[in-house]
């Protein structure tokens, strides 16, 4: 179910890869006995583990996941299964694997293919997301971690200056600092966020879409760790930063945002400039991003290379550029 | 497809409408018939107005839409449309898939 790249640092022995396999397996077979399928991991981070055997995908979550929160987060898959790829197991109990961690399992989709730009579907990911919006936000909901996840990536960055004291990635820092100080405290979970709550997906980008049944099935989105209550235009401001920042090109943005619109998406009005409401989280997620790249950058003693720098000048010019003046009305267009 | 040349799979990508297969192991490219013909009329179409950009650009709306006073220069100041085709297959591959 998920479309991040495999890392190398698994290694059969691996309990944690092992326990997930099993899981996986009895899904896939409806035993745990040993057979000849392969078994693929997807994604190998701290904050995820995440393996495929056959059709079934098996994700462990980050060590700190609340059970009842990630509970309502799938249940809130289950029953969108037209925007959402719904869980194999309709879990408001996810089992436990033998570290602790929350494991839920999912149905194998096609991912987006990294090597062709052409191909990206904006179209369909922007019709998600609208959809997405409109939905009422399920009772109890926890808020979207968007924001609670660009806090996290700035404590790596001053860690990462801390340990790090020399290093050529070191003079991008600054300008990403001062422009996330200048940010509203909402877009780092220091208040709530404001405006009517939507149901947002909180952590957009294209490896978040697959298509299910692969290969040509219809696209949906994964990955509900983030999903909840909050802010709708902060799933549209990845693209956002990345048109901003000079990465997407002009008229993929247009297909996108035109796409949102067409489908009654509320996070910006139906038409005119839509920075008013995108400018915050897309300064945000320029900040967070361009934090995440000089982290590494540090970790591996080298330069930022020319993408992650486009947005490190991007973070030095925000405090020179005026805000988009917040919308009068609190209540959200369309 | 596997490749002929060595054995890695083949990806089929669309350019300018003609479907072309890439090794994604040698890089190397595979055509069908007639599709290198519809390579060099595209060609002959991009050689006749002025001298054209190496990367074909992909056309853009006539006035670029609204973007925030701290985005980079759109087609300005270093308004070379080869900006996205310099970046574009870097940042689609690395930057636009993950957090």
């Amino acid at each position: 179910m998920t479309a991040d790249t495999a890392t190398s640092t698994d290694t059969p022995a691996d309990p944690l890869i092992s326990a997930l396999t099993a899981q996986a397996r009895a899904a896939a077979h409806g035993t745990p006995a040993p057979c000849r399928c392969a078994t693929t991991p997807l994604a190998v981070r701290p904050d995820a583990t995440v393996i495929r055997h056959a059709g079934t995908v098996a994700k462990a979550h980050a060590p700190d996941t609340d059970p009842a929160a990630l509970a309502l987060r799938v249940t809130t898959a289950t029953r969108l299964p037209d925007v959402l790829l719904p869980p194999l197991t309709p879990a408001p109990a996810p089992p436990r694997d033998p570290h602790g961690r929350l494991v839920t399992l999912w149905p194998y989709g096609a991912p987006v293919d990294r090597d062709d730009p052409d191909a990206a579907p904006w179209e369909a990911v922007a019709t998600l997301l609208a959809r997405l919006h409109r939905t009422p936000v399920p009772a109890g909901l926890p808020p979207m971690r968007g924001p609670a996840k660009a806090a996290r990536a700035l404590d790596r960055l001053h860690a990462a200056l801390r340990a790090t004291p020399h290093g050529p990635a070191r003079p991008a820092a600054r300008p990403v600092l001062a422009a996330w100080a200048a940010l509203p405290a909402w877009a780092g979970a220091g208040a709530p966020m404001p405006g009517p709550a939507a149901l947002c997906h909180g952590d957009l980008h294209l490896g978040q879409l697959v298509r299910h049944p692969a290969p040509g099935g219809p696209w949906r989105l994964i990955d509900v760790d983030d999903l909840g209550a909050g802010v709708p235009a902060w799933d549209l401001a990845r693209p956002a930063a990345w048109y901003a920042c000079g990465l997407l090109p002009p008229a993929e943005w247009t297909r996108f945002l035109t796409a949102y619109r067409r489908a009654g998406g509320p996070a910006v009005p139906a038409d005119g400039d839509p920075w008013p409401a995108l400018d915050v989280p897309a300064r945000a997620l320029t900040v967070q991003t361009a934090a995440l790249a000089i982290t590494k950058a540090l970790a591996a003693g080298r330069p930022l290379d020319e993408v992650e720098q486009a947005l490190a000048d991007a973070c030095a010019r925000m405090p020179s550029a005026p805000a988009h003046p917040p919308r009068r009305e609190p209540g959200i267009p369309g | 497809m596997q490749c002929p040349k060595c054995h890695a799979p083949m990806h089929t990508y669309n350019r300018n409408g003609v479907q072309i297969e890439q090794c994604s192991g040698c890089r190397g490219i595979f055509l069908d018939y007639g599709e290198l013909e519809a390579l060099t009329r595209l060609e002959a179409q991009w050689s006749q107005p002025a001298p054209p950009p190496p990367p074909a650009p992909q056309a853009y709306p006539a006035a670029a839409p609204p973007a925030p006073a701290w985005g980079a220069p759109h087609g300005g100041h270093h308004g070379d449309h080869g900006h996205y085709g310099h970046h574009r297959h870097k940042s689609f591959g690395h930057m636009l898939f993950s957090s």
